[in-house]
């Protein structure tokens, strides 16, 4: 627990919620892992050339294709005699994910490798300079879906990556948050503690991309908790196994801390939208049962 | 010797290299040599992790985080599929990863064609990976292999794809003989990677290089594609003292020493050359060839060793650079620059599988011929029986 598989001294900006992410997903793991990075923010902050910020055997070959490498590290390991030297454990931000590498991902799901795969998702490209994902909320305004006159940012709400990894009938699927720590590490122990594909989708608020402060991350990452646009739970074999119950803030406690957001706050139509974005919240709450 | 088809050879000589790891995605002619490759999998035949991918792009990845764990890999493909694999296959390189795939060569779309041309491979140019081509069932069987050996040499490591002909190569039954397991075993030692993934020792693969390094990385890789040139060399000398059988080094002749043409082509239409220069040599012109075997590295020093004394020689493409001319005679051109050698003329034909026969290389020759007598060389890339009913 006290060791620091992810070093610090990397290239992320201060406060930076993947950071965070990585370095709670290896103190759930420990070194015994070998971990794989598809293109993206981790991926460049943590590998500048000659300097590695992992302590554990990494690789990053390209932006999609983390999922597939995965599967390649798995059968080599089984095939060479090796499979109790390691874990493995994809680690992607969410365009990686849930956009670009949703096909190798699929694959590997259905093909039922003995990976945890872990999207930190940060809701948006955020490496090549803050552009809308499919995990962008409803509502954020980002460089490819800025608000502008006619438009109020985002116009699609975040894709429901667990529920498709759930549908490839995999053993265990998970959502935390960095906001809460000991849950993720808790989550990311049982996920690798499992035979078989896992999936885990890790909030991790990115203060540079949403326009907050760098000593806010964990504080914006429980507000996302708390007024259930994050929901956080666990499906284990197809059921809804266990949620983190809240008492739940109104989402414009949330939405007002970030800049991605701020235009909602002055007009008609924001304020229409910041009631669309309550919807949201209010449908987590009550398909998850989150409210105390 | 057997009668066999193709694909089987190359799956037998697979099975025979003993990967750790095949990843693959079937797409036609590439799909006897992995229906067959499975086949062996599912009887028990040949142990291997066999990994059904949902596309190109993930069976050359698959390949390269086996690769970079230690194992040993395969994958086979061609046409749309090499295409889609294109950015893994500038990664598998520059991770220097000894990845072994054959292209069962196909032409790319539009329009849609399932045939046989070189595009494919040619496409790949400067991928980094080392390209062969065969121009028998054997030689793509035996080339495999070659080709581990090769990769997976400490002074090399690189990947290797070896082209046969689609329909012509993997889908014809011709008389193969098979490596014995017990010779490939003596031949081919068990990958032994420098580095790998492990927890023995944690390393970071694939990290961000800056304008500072870049290109010394790039320049390592292109200095481990010239030192591959004499490792084929040496390769086919030590396959031949243990099996037999030679192809050549990078290049290989045929009834060149006196000629005055030389055809240069890559695969199998050399076979059709070879009937045709018999004919033509039996009529007392003095034809021959050079057979490119291997296109990148690419051999201009045998080339231009090769071709010094012929008159004029005639390149054969079964590609196109739209907009330029056939790769391969860009390349030759280029290896002669300045070097005071043959005239030089361009031919691109057989594209999407259009038939090359005797009298095709035939007509070549005698346009040759005539260009050679009249020292009058048309600059444009000639395109080999175009229908100008069709245009
Ligand atoms: C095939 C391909 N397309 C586009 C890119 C450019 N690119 C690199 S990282 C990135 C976004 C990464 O987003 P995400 O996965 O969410 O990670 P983040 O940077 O937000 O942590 C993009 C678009 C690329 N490297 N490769
Ligand atoms: S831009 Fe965001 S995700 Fe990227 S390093 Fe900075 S805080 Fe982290
Ligand atoms: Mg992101």
């Amino acid at each position: 627990m006290q060791e620091e598989l992810f070093a610090p001294g990397h290239r992320g900006c201060a406060g930076c919620g993947a950071a965070i992410a990585a370095r709670l997903i290896l103190k759930g793991s420990g070194k015994d892992v070998i971990v794989v990075s598809p293109t993206g923010c981790l991926e460049v902050i943590s590998s500048p050339y000659p300097e590695s910020a992992w302590e554990v055997p990494w690789i990053h070959s390209l932006f999609e294709n983390a999922a597939a490498v995965a599967s390649g590290v798995e059968v080599a390991l089984k095939s060479l005699g090796r499979k109790d030297e390691a874990k493995i454990i994809v680690i992607g931000g969410d365009g990686a994910t849930i956009d670009i590498g949703i096909g190798p991902l699929s694959g590997m799901l259905e093909r039922g490798h003995d990976v945890t795969y872990v999207c930190y998702d940060n809701e948006a490209y955020m490496n090549t300079g803050i552009q809308r994902s499919s995990s962008t909320p409803y509502g954020a305004s980002t460089t490819t879906s800025p608000a502008g006159k006619v438009s109020l940012g985002e116009n699609r709400p975040k894709k429901n990556l667990p529920a498709i990894a759930a549908a490839h009938g995999i053993p265990y699927v998970g959502t935390a948050s960095i906001a809460y720590p000991k849950d993720v590490i808790r989550k990311v122990k049982k996920a690798i503690s499992i035979e078989g594909p896992k999936y885990l989708q890790i909030h991790a608020p990115c203060c540079t991309g949403w326009g907050f402060d760098g000593s806010k991350t964990i504080e914006i990452g429980r507000l996302a908790v708390e007024t259930a646009l994050f929901p956080i739970y666990e499906i284990t074999d197809g059921k809804v196994t266990s949620v983190k119950k809240i008492k739940r803030k109104p989402v414009e406690d949330y939405l007002k801390v970030q800049r991605r957001f701020r235009h909602l706050l002055k007009s008609d139509r924001g304020e229409e939208a910041i009631k669309n974005i309550q919807d949201i919240a209010d449908a987590n709450a009550e398909k998850f049962g989150l409210d105390l | 010797m057997e009668i066999m088809e193709g694909s089987r050879a190359v799956a037998e000589a697979v099975k025979a290299c003993r990967p750790n790891v095949i990843a693959a995605y079937p797409i036609t002619p590439q799909t006897h040599i992995v229906e067959e490759i499975s086949r062996m999998v599912a009887d028990g035949e040949l142990v291997s992790e066999y990994v059904r991918v949902e596309s190109e792009h993930s069976a050359m990845s698959v390949c390269v985080g086996a690769s970079a764990t230690g194992a040993r890999t395969y994958t086979a493909t061609t046409s749309q599929g090499m295409a889609l694999m294109h950015e893994v296959l500038f990664n598998a390189a520059g991770l220097r990863l000894p990845i072994v795939m054959t292209a069962a060569n196909r032409s790319l779309s539009a329009p849609i064609n399932i045939w046989n041309d070189h595009q494919d491979m040619i496409s790949e140019r400067d991928s980094g990976w080392i390209q062969l081509y065969s121009e028998d069932a054997q030689e793509a069987s035996d080339m495999i292999i070659q080709a581990y050996k090769i990769a997976e040499d400490h002074d090399i490591l690189l990947p290797v794809m070896i082209g046969m002909d689609g329909f012509i190569l993997t889908h014809v039954h011709e008389p193969v003989e098979l490596c014995s397991q017990e010779k490939v075993d003596d031949f081919l030692p068990l990958y032994d990677p420098i580095q790998y993934l492990t927890t023995e020792n944690p390393l970071s693969f694939g990290t961000i290089v800056y304008p500072n390094t870049y290109t010394e990385f790039r320049y390592m890789i292109h200095e481990a594609m010239k030192k591959a040139e004499r490792k084929i060399v040496d390769v086919a000398s030590e396959f031949q003292d243990k099996f037999g059988r030679y192809y050549g080094g990078l290049i290989d002749t045929y009834e060149a020493d006196d000629a005055d043409l030389l055809i240069l082509a890559m695969g199998s239409v050399i076979g059709t050359a070879k009937d045709a220069v018999d004919e033509l040599r039996s009529e007392g012109k003095k034809v021959g060839i050079v057979k490119v075997r291997c296109y990148r590295p690419f051999p201009a020093e045998a080339i231009v060793e090769s071709t010094k004394d012929a008159k004029a020689i005639a390149v054969l493409d079964k590609n196109i650079s739209l907009g330029y001319e056939g790769a391969l005679y860009t390349d030759v051109k280029s290896a002669l620059y300045g070097k005071n050698g043959p005239l030089a003329m361009g031919f691109v034909l057989g594209l999407g599988g259009r038939d090359i026969n005797k009298k095709t290389i035939k007509n070549i020759v005698a346009k040759a011929d005539k260009a050679i007598k009249s020292g009058i060389f048309e600059a444009e890339t000639e395109f080999v029986d175009l229908d100008l009913e069709v245009l």
